[in-house]
């Protein structure tokens, strides 16, 4: 009986060591995309994640959590190049050191959601500003995100430009949770909402909310990729960054972006913006 | 309702048409639970059947360590493996963080007090004089440890049922360490938390059917080797 136990625990701690090297090999052909969940849940990624890993053979491990997660784990160093889309937190991001390289990608836009209904009688209106303020003081629900991510961060600059308290009011509700599951709540509760175009659109069939506000130039939401500082983190895995900031920029890429989304949804879900300056987007 | 209804549809034509996400979704729950569970199998039940028969002074403290173990959160399990396998971490050379390899480690984490603590309860349970019986009827210790672990085999099969149960629907400790990465890391629950997120309830229920089928499986074959009659 014992001869087998110890041929057994050697078994055992030879297949453990085979497994743990044959993980640490893969690492160096191993990139963590730290992004947001709305970009995941877009699909872009799963269309050219593939095209990318095939050309260079890097093996990308998407990470999708809110913007400001992404952030984290880039000041952190758990993270090798970021996709992001909440541009002052990138801005800080960028200045004190954690990232370089800071480069537009593409843009698509927010929208204002709400009840077909439309207590707050926003509907049409052109300035988002305005439409938010109607519906802070018409006292409609308006369901926010509450989780930090770039969605979040624009919905509270557009407060604070509109100058409104909104913190603690209770026509505001804070889910905490995804764009998916907070456009259920709006629609469950009649309420109000910031959402980004592809997520409507993605959810639109079942979704019992009409778009009330677009085309306001503040709800313009633009992606960077930011690739994690290499001097602030030893492990950073700077080529393979390098080489996927590239890709998201490189022509083909680029052309991807434009015509993805079209065929589901009749238009395109991301407009591609590589070489432009922000300032010129929208116009 | 007629969303539940969609839900069961998709999971039919899911499972019928083997779709290939879905399959490797699937099948990679199965491994990594059924290797986690297995690893608490080994630990818990040696561990739990030592303690059970042994005697010295601290015992009672360890085991009441065992037994909060038992109540310990996933998703705390989760965040603590993810700090000590980052990258800047202490075992971060590893490389392992957003791999199956450490949502398993997470996940036999979770289900090895869980095994040990049922364990220990199951074996402290038999009778004292039965020890001395076997061991008066000629048998070496080792001899006498397995007569007594078949002896409380009812309650240490569902000791690695409880320990199955709790991994196999954990969802945040997966999602931490394994990071849902799309046919490399995603698993049933955690595939179901991202496509609740999304609105797409009908997928999110299709694969929640998938899980309680997977899961009713799997235990029913414990319970089958739990409840057979021992030949007299």
């Amino acid at each position: 009986m014992k001869g087998i136990h110890h041929k057994v625990l050697l078994f055992a701690m030879g297949m453990a060591v085979l497994l743990c090297a044959s993980f640490a090999q893969a690492q160096e052909k191993a990139l963590i995309l730290a992004t947001t969940t709305s970009t995941q849940d877009s699909g872009l990624l799963d269309v050219l994640i593939p095209v990318f890993e095939k050309k260079t053979g890097y093996f990308v491990k998407t990470i999708a959590v809110g913007s400001g997660q992404a952030m984290t784990m880039g000041q952190k160093g758990e993270a090798d190049v970021l996709l992001v889309h909440s541009p002052a937190a990138e801005k800080k991001f960028v200045e004190e050191g954690y990232g370089v390289n800071r480069r537009l990608v593409m843009h698509n836009d927010f929208i204002i959601a709400g009840p077909a209904e439309d207590p707050a009688q926003i509907r049409g209106m052109k300035s988002a500003l305005e439409a938010m303020k109607k519906i802070a003081s018409a006292k409609g629900l308006f369901v926010s995100r509450g989780d930090n991510s770039g969605t979040h961060a624009k919905e509270k600059s557009i407060w604070k430009q509109a100058n409104l308290k909104y913190e603690g009011e209770k026509w505001y509700q804070e889910t905490g949770a995804g764009m998916g599951q907070t456009l259920n709540v709006a629609a469950e509760k009649k309420g109000y909402t910031l959402t980004d175009r592809a997520t409507y659109l993605a959810l639109k069939k079942n979704l019992k909310l009409d778009i009330l506000v677009e085309g306001d130039a503040i709800l313009l939401n633009i992606y960077h990729v930011i690739e994690v500082n290499p001097a602030k983190w030893k492990k950073v895995n700077a080529k393979g960054a390098k080489a996927f900031a590239d890709f998201m920029v490189s022509k083909e890429t680029q052309d991807i972006i434009k015509t993805f989304g079209v065929d589901k949804f009749g238009a395109p879900l991301f407009f591609p913006d590589a070489g432009k300056k922000v300032e010129e987007l929208g116009k | 309702m007629d969303l539940i209804f969609e839900g069961i549809k998709k999971a039919f034509v899911l499972l019928v048409t083997l779709d290939p996400e879905v399959m490797g979704v699937t099948f990679l729950s199965l491994k990594v639970s059924v290797t986690a569970t297995l690893i608490s199998l080994v630990l818990g039940v040696s561990v739990g059947v030592a303690l059970a028969l042994a005697r010295f002074p601290g015992r009672r403290v360890l085991v009441s360590l065992i037994n909060t173990g038992m109540a310990l959160p996933p998703v705390v399990v989760g965040l603590f493996v993810t700090i000590f396998l980052w990258r800047n971490g202490p075992f971060g050379f590893l490389g392992i963080l957003y791999t199956p390899l450490a949502m398993i480690i997470a996940q036999a984490v979770i289900a090895t007090p869980i095994v040990m603590g049922i364990s220990l309860a199951a074996v402290q349970q038999l009778p004292e004089k039965l020890q001395l019986q076997i061991l008066a009827l000629g048998a070496t210790r080792l001899q006498m440890v397995w007569i007594l672990v078949k002896e409380a085999r009812l309650s240490l099969l569902a000791a690695v049922m409880a320990g199955f149960g709790g991994v196999i629907s954990e969802v945040g400790a997966s999602m931490m360490v394994g990071g849902n990465i799309k046919g490399y890391s995603r698993v049933l629950t955690t595939a179901t938390v991202m496509e609740t997120g999304r609105g797409n309830f009908d997928v999110a229920i299709a694969l929640s059917i998938i899980l309680l089928l997977l899961a009713y499986l799997i235990t029913l074959a414990l319970t089958q080797v739990q409840q057979k009659e021992r030949p007299r």
